[in-house]
């Protein structure tokens, strides 16, 4: 059975470690080498070996990572399959960059738990396990939905959504024009596909050099800072502002008028809501307070409980506490420089030790405590390790410049007087990629889209 | 009281477009069939339009004929004309479409039933199907014949439990006022398959001498027209074609429809069953589309010898009084006489997950269903499904295996795939934006795709397989011929491409790279070089067409290929999906309805994801290593 090539980071985000980009499949070798500037050629490169040099981009030569690429030529590797190995210096840019170059040399992104299921399928794996191989595919799976359907409220999605839309209605013409070729529907003309074409490809283009920018697809653990006015959770947010001199983006929300900020915390890349709210004056807090925190709370892969050592614990915060039970929380008991009249008896029974943090905003003590917290969190295996949100971010990337491609490619083709019906399947192409960004699938709504846009019939 | 009344091997029910191809196709494989109508004077029917093909239809017509079908060999006999569409556009999309002298159509196809050894042609009424030990073994009719069989084609139309709807008016009964089959329905809900209710709708018919053609524009057919069938090469008719006339509503038209809203049956709530989207009414065309100011209608003559002409665009349910209102509001029909009104009918259907991809049903075995009963519309995608029928009924009586065609190798396949995968909430319309593979799926290349097929299975004989093989032979060898020939930049070919404004030539190149020159045709190339073989048009046509356009098959041609593995993973019939561990309960739900035999048919179906996929996929291969375990 011959199976196509895949790729995906094997390894958990985090800066300072090494990444790697798992690539397995028939043309591993052939896809990667391209890639790889090295003194020896990966074609020629011995099976388990290791081989020392750089990922460069082939369109311009420029050095992305210096690199380590290992060679495992199936049957002897994890999925029994050819299997490339590429190490990069740890950290969300080179790792990414690295990914987005593999996928755009023609390798697919690995489904969730993919590589484990070749294995399996390949009989890497004892007959014992497939359904521990089955529990990892769903486990995986879920995760993968739940960033999939957070990212299809992103920012990038609004911007790709009426692309699409342009799209669409330019293949429901070209449709009508092909099944109804009698209707009195205008014919399709080659300068109105390349003007449209034109304008998607243009704003594509644009995304893609935001997305080289880091302003757009960077996004990173979406985080939401919770608790009561007084707790400091405002000071806390400079704390970890100052802590970072760089705020890596500051986008105004589409949907609900928040401020999102970024930080990154040894090499965590978190995305904050609603940093706005938290730093308005307090009587305004007092205002929107608790229902306003309640919105991020659900939208949250991390929510850090900010509790006021000062003080003991609020009805709210009860609640609070209840309710966050089960949810990624770590709880940041704030001001330890004052005297303690938290109950913290209270709180440690409803919360493991590790995710308690004690620290004092203002004196800027225990910060480092909570990042070993948040890493450990996330990398402690209580969460899915693999961080899906920068990962498909690659992915998008890839997507992007595919769409561009079969732009180009439809434009060439009207240039050349190619008949509608080919360039349809360039255009139909755009529309699928940028449709995977969103997390549309084709099908039936290109005919749904045929019978609104258009009065058809007998 | 009933009585034996015959032993057959097949019995179709039902003498419309699809109950003729199953029955023809059985009994042309070797199998003694009966075919049974309500009404023997309306074999090969055609309630709506008199037309055949266009695109996709069309298609699927070309390929029920490389199959060894006879629709296309019958209209190609009994057409007024014949026109190919989309001519500007690419070769795929090239689509012949007929229209019917819908009489002489009926009787030459009666006439070639008839005439057909081992096929019984007979009128009668089924009521009951005969199932024993849970398989269709034959069906008795409301005179008390039972017939016995060892598979039975059901191809009942909108017959089951038809009814008819125009304005306030309504009453049982299937098209054209032909008696409904009503107990039949009852049976089948009682045998325990699920039906759902549609509905479709035809428009009024008028009298020629009352239309004032001056006022509407003429829709002459093809000087030189193309024909259905593989084996017509020539025909009379093609000098004797009628046209057709085109005019428009008006706002009077409209003016009529809105004021009269309240009468619609449409938007009263007195229509329960579904209708096609493709397919709409006038007055729901003119609710839904209000900001159009006219809408086109084509007036077309239904036969040589009647001065009857089918008013297409005006399908209708509004009550008689308005439809001849609307009518006499159209410009050219002021005078007109209305000779037939315009009605809706609705009727029921098996609802088609119900069906494995052979057209058998699941929970009957030897009982296949065919055509408008299992929620299409369209004479066309009838017949298409009603040979499938036919071809499967007659294997599975034989013990052999059902053919099923894929849907990269015909719309009959994509059809097919999409009802039984996919289902369908409306009366089912082929377009060609169904077809993922549109480009192989040429009109041009039915045989190419199915011929070899039709032969292996019994229905092309020997001789049009030969002819066919010589064809693709003749081809290929152009081609090749083509690749190797080589043109250099002499006086002769720089003097060609300037006449045909194409950049001159710097190098030498071979012929196929010359022709990929969209400037190019064959008739050019050949001029310099002509084939040493003799080569009909029909020849010349498929070598420019594979030539020109190889870039884009070849990447259909990739797609394909990637995603035959997934086809080819089968599923055992049996798989118990509740016991999987791990699969999603809306994905054990409809696996469990659709029981997909490939992992291909699986991703198909709405609301199974790739993690569902993947772990079916383990599942099975757990399974295969238990049971190979097991068999040591």
């Amino acid at each position: 059975m011959t199976e196509d090539t895949i790729a995906a980071v094997a390894t958990a985000l985090g800066e300072g470690s090494i990444a790697v980009v798992r690539v397995s499949g028939p043309e591993a070798v052939e896809r990667i080498a391209p890639l790889f500037r090295s003194k020896t050629d990966l074609r020629e490169a011995k099976t388990h070996t290791v081989n020392y040099g750089w990922i460069v981009d082939p369109a311009d030569g420029a050095v992305v990572d210096e690199v380590l690429v290992t060679v495992m030529k199936g049957p002897r590797s994890f999925t029994a399959e050819d299997v490339v190995e590429i190490s990069t210096h740890g950290g969300i840019v080179a790792v990414q960059s690295v990914l987005e170059l593999v996928l755009r040399s023609g390798v697919r992104m690995a489904e969730p738990g993919e590589f484990t299921k070749r294995a399996f399928l390949n009989g890497r794996i004892d007959l014992a396990q497939a359904e521990a191989v089955i529990d990892l595919i769903r486990s995986k799976s879920n995760r993968a939905f739940q960033v999939a359907r957070r990212q299809s409220e992103g920012a990038l999605s609004k911007k790709i959504v009426p692309l699409r839309r342009q799209l669409i209605e330019l293949l429901a013409h070209v449709e009508v024009n092909i099944d109804y070729p009698e209707h009195d529907v205008a014919e399709m003309t080659a300068s109105a596909i390349t003007e449209t074409c034109g304008k998607v490809l243009e704003a594509v283009r644009g995304l893609l050099k935001t997305a080289a920018e880091g302003k757009i697809l960077r996004e990173g653990i979406v985080t939401a800072i919770v608790g009561r006015p007084n707790a400091g959770k405002s000071s806390l947010l400079n704390a970890l502002a100052q802590d970072n001199k760089a705020i890596v983006t500051d986008i105004p929300g589409t949907t609900r008028d928040i401020v999102e900020e970024s930080v990154s915390l040894s090499g965590i890349p978190l995305r904050l809501l609603d940093t706005a709210g938290i730093r308005e004056t307090s009587d305004v807090v007092e205002r929107i307070g608790v229902e306003r925190s309640r919105g991020a709370l659900n939208e949250a892969d991390l929510i850090l409980l900010v509790l006021n050592h000062n003080e003991p614990l609020h009805e709210d915060e009860r609640r609070l506490l209840e309710e966050l039970e089960g949810r990624p929380v770590i709880v940041v008991v704030n001001k330890i420089d004052l005297p303690g009249r938290l109950e913290l008896d209270e709180v440690r029974s409803r919360f493991e030790a590790e995710r308690i943090v004690e620290i004092s905003a203002k004196e800027g003590t225990g910060i480092e405590a909570l990042e070993r917290a948040v890493s450990k969190l996330f990398f402690g295996g209580s969460i899915e390790s693999e961080d899906l949100t920068y990962v498909s971010n690659a992915r998008h990337i890839s997507l992007l410049h595919g769409a561009a491609k079969s732009l180009q490619d439809a434009m060439g083709a009207a240039e050349e007087g190619i008949p509608i019906d080919l360039i349809q399947i360039d255009i139909a192409a755009a529309w699928e990629q940028l449709g995977e960004i969103v997390g549309d699938s084709v099908g039936e709504s290109l005919l749904d889209q045929i019978f609104s846009q258009f009065c058809l019939g007998k | 009281m009933s009585y034996h009344a015959g032993d057959y091997d097949v019995i179709v029910i039902g003498a419309g477009h699809a109950g003729c191809e199953a029955a023809l196709a059985a009994a042309r494989m070797g199998c003694e069939t009966l075919l049974l109508t309500i009404n023997l004077d309306m074999v090969a029917f055609m309630p709506c339009n008199p037309s055949v093909g266009g695109p996709a239809k069309g298609h699927v017509v070309r390929e029920i004929d490389a199959l060894g079908g006879e629709m296309g060999r019958n209209i190609d006999k009994t057409f007024i004309q014949m026109r190919m569409l989309n001519t500007g556009k690419g070769p795929a999309v090239h689509a012949l479409r007929a229209q019917a002298d819908k009489f002489l159509y009926q009787h030459t196809m009666k006439e070639t039933i008839e005439k057909q050894e081992r096929l019984t042609l007979r009128q009668g009424m089924a009521e009951e199907l005969i199932v024993e030990d849970g398989a269709c073994r034959g069906v008795i009719t409301k005179t008390g014949a039972e017939y016995r069989a060892k598979a039975v084609v059901l191809t009942t139309g909108t017959y089951l439990r038809g009814k008819v709807i125009m304005g306030e008016l309504m009453y049982e009964s299937g098209p054209n006022n032909q008696q409904p089959s009503v107990k039949l329905s009852e049976n089948l809900r009682s045998l325990g398959l699920e039906l759902v209710r549609f509905k479709t709708g035809t428009p009024p018919r008028v009298h020629q001498d009352t239309i004032d053609f001056s006022k509407t524009e003429i829709q002459p057919g093809d000087d030189k027209p193309k024909y259905f069938s593989f084996e017509t090469e020539y025909s009379d008719l093609a000098n004797q074609q009628i046209p057709c006339w085109l005019t428009y509503t008006s706002e009077e038209t409209h003016k009529i429809i809105n004021d009269n809203l309240h009468r619609a049956p449409m938007f009263s709530g007195a229509i329960e069953g579904t209708g096609p989207r493709y397919c709409p009414s006038i007055e729901d065309k003119i609710v839904r589309f209000a900001d159009k100011p006219k809408h086109q209608i084509f007036l077309e003559p239904e036969g040589r010898n009647t001065k009857e002409y089918y008013v297409q665009g005006l399908s209708t349910s509004m009550p008689e009084d308005v439809q001849l209102r609307i009518l006499r509001s159209i410009p050219g029909l002021e005078k007109v006489e209305m000779m037939r009104t315009g009605y809706a009918i609705e009727y029921d259907a098996v609802v088609p997950t119900q069906l494995w991809p052979s057209l058998e049903t699941k929970l009957i075995p030897y009982l296949f269903t065919a055509g408008q009963i299992n929620g299409t519309s369209g004479y066309e995608e009838a017949a298409g499904q009603g040979i499938m029928a036919g071809i499967n009924a007659a294997r599975k009586v034989k013990g052999e295996e059902p053919v099923i065609i894929d849907r990269s190798a015909g719309y009959i396949g994509v059809m097919i795939d999409d009802l039984v995968t996919k289902g369908t909430n409306e009366p089912y319309r082929l377009l060609t934006s169904r077809a993922e593979y549109r480009l192989l799926l040429r009109h041009d290349n039915a045989d190419l795709r199915l011929t070899p097929l039709g032969y292996e299975i019994g229905l092309i004989p020997e001789e049009r397989y030969r002819k066919f093989l010589d064809k693709k032979n003749r081809v290929e060898a152009e081609i090749a011929r083509l690749r190797e020939t080589k043109f250099k930049p002499d006086e002769e070919v720089q003097a060609m491409l300037a006449s045909l404004e194409s950049a001159p030539l710097q190098n030498t190149v071979d012929g196929v790279t010359l022709l990929r020159r969209p400037e190019l045709s064959y008739a050019d190339l050949e001029k310099l070089s002509p084939s040493p073989v003799e080569l009909t048009e029909d020849m010349k046509e498929q070598v420019e067409i594979q030539i020109k356009y190889t870039g884009y098959i070849e990447k259909q041609l990739q797609q394909v290929e990637k995603l035959s593995k997934m086809e080819k993973k089968r599923i055992p019939e049996d798989i118990d999906y509740g016991i999987i561990h791990g699969l999603a309960t809306e994905a054990k739900q409809k696996l469990d309805k659709v029981r997909p035999l490939s992992i291909g048919q699986a991703s198909r179906i709405s609301g199974v994801t790739p993690a569902d996929l993947s772990i079916l996929l383990v599942h099975l291969e757990h399974y295969n290593r238990v049971t190979a375990a097991a068999r040591g």
